[in-house]
């Protein structure tokens, strides 16, 4: 395992001839953390991976939305953004008249959306036309940090699939943190317990081996 | 607090120079910080400061309300300080009150000068400080604890906020006044400052000081900064610490 130092906002990163990245700021000259997380040097950016942090919404995520508010033409859906964002109906499969919009989706519904346009004031339309996106009926959904997402796939999926494997349940992991799992009570369960794992010990080394130690713990008990 | 006679007054220093509680003039009181504490916020500290017990929580970015607080290019940062009923001597009657505002308002305003609020513009982030138990620099505390918080929380800031305060006992100049210390005491200095850029965040005075004893206390106050920015960002390390196979936590 490489090395990997913590570092917390206001520390000089001493890497003066790198660009500033995410997490990181630069002030007389020099660069400084701005939020507690991992030194990522990758030339030429420098940048620190939060532990936590909010969800920033980017082009592309696909994210879980929950249905807040009906219009005439769209919805206003909740993607774990500071607002909400809205869901035209013409970002939806279904051909719906004005003001019919309540008749597809109702307020609590989830939904997988993606994200089509960010502007500067963090202000986001959203989709649900493209693959694997629309509507989300049974199973539960599991809120984690946000910053915690890409342990959660893994690499390229890996640790998706060893969830999905060794439980049976099957698992939609949205940009945002959510995380839909729909299979049987005691899959969804043990899913459940290893997303907390996960969220609460996500940046120390050697996740797979304890994800792996505890499904194996919990199936023969 | 109310008015004392003169022969109530505890002896502040003793003749060896110690404080009541056998401190010299430039000792903190104990400090113990603990990161991530709250499970609903998204982020949070428990700070011991003394006899000081403080708890701050960190909810955002998210909606502002009331809505007219909305600024269009930078978050609103909103900060509650609140003692608890039980906080002090006598029962505090619970509530906002003149001087809590004023607390919110000081804490608030030296902690958006770190903040990257212009990152959030249309949102608000609220910063909540309850007291638990008081004895003297709980703004101080608060200040601590709500900056350990936000960094707890994620949200971008320049650097982490220490506060001392500094006051004036017995015709000297102290650290970190206890309650009869500040009671009694001729002065009492709050202040906070930004380690990496050496900015004062925060400066208050309470009674009298002349120039050079100002001077004098605000040097004491940097001092005393340094030491606890220190256990603020041993806290930090302690709640991320990246231990090889699970469950350890302090390293």
């Amino acid at each position: 395992m490489k090395e990997r130092t913590i570092v917390l906002p206001g520390e000089e990163l001493n890497a003066g001839e790198f660009q500033p990245g995410p997490g990181t700021y630069r002030a007389d000259g020099r660069i400084y953390a701005s939020v507690a997380g991992i030194l990522s040097i990758r030339a030429p950016i420098v940048r620190v991976i939060p532990f936590s942090g909010p969800y920033i919404p980017q082009h592309g995520d696909v994210v879980i939305a929950v249905v807040k508010i009906i219009g005439p033409t769209y919805w206003l859906v909740d993607v774990g953004a500071p607002h909400y964002a809205p869901l035209h109906y013409s970002g939806t499969p279904w051909k719906i008249e004005y003001g019919e919009c309540g008749e597809y989706l109702r307020p609590g519904d989830a939904i997988v959306v993606r994200i089509e346009a960010v502007d500067q004031n963090q202000r986001i339309g959203v989709t649900m036309n493209g693959d694997g996106l629309g509507r989300i009926n049974g199973g539960i959904i599991e809120q984690i940090s946000p910053t915690k997402v890409p342990r959660v796939i893994g690499k390229s999926g890996s640790m998706i699939r060893l969830l999905e494997t060794s439980t049976g349940a099957r698992m939609t992991v949205g940009q945002n943190g959510r995380v839909w799992i729909d299979g049987s009570q005691s899959s969804i369960y043990q899913v459940r317990q290893a997303l907390q794992i996960i969220d609460r010990e996500g940046q120390r080394s050697g996740l797979t081996d304890r994800i792996k130690l505890f499904l194996e713990q919990s199936h023969s008990a | 607090m109310g008015s004392v006679g003169a022969k109530d007054v505890p002896e502040l220093l003793d003749a060896h120079g110690k404080r009541i509680d056998g401190r010299g003039l430039h000792d903190l009181r104990p400090l113990k910080i603990e990161a991530g504490v709250l499970q609903r916020a998204t982020g949070s500290a428990f700070v011991e400061w003394g006899e000081n017990k403080v708890m701050a929580a960190v909810y955002g970015p998210r909606e502002v309300h009331p809505r007219h607080m909305q600024q269009n290019t930078k978050a609103v940062v909103q900060c509650r300080y609140n003692m608890a009923s039980f906080s002090v001597d006598e029962r505090k009657r619970p509530g906002l009150d003149r001087r809590s505002q004023e607390i919110s308002k000081v804490i608030g305003e030296a902690l958006e000068s770190v903040l990257f609020v212009e990152e959030f513009p249309k949102t608000s982030i609220g910063i909540y400080i309850e007291v638990l138990q008081a004895n003297a620099g709980t703004r101080c505390a608060g200040l601590v604890a709500a900056s350990v918080a936000l960094a707890d929380a994620g949200i971008p800031m320049s650097d982490l906020v220490p506060a001392v305060a500094v006051g004036k006992i017995a015709g000297k100049l102290a650290l970190d006044l206890r309650k009869e210390e500040d009671n009694y005491g001729e002065s009492d200095v709050p202040m906070a400052l930004v380690p990496r850029s050496g900015r004062l965040v925060l400066l208050q005075m309470e009674g009298h000081m002349t120039r050079d004893e100002l001077k004098t206390a605000m040097d004491m106050g940097v001092k005393g900064c340094e030491k606890i920015y220190e256990i603020q960002k041993a806290a930090l390390r302690n709640r991320y610490s990246l231990g090889g196979n699970g469950g350890g936590e302090a390293q």
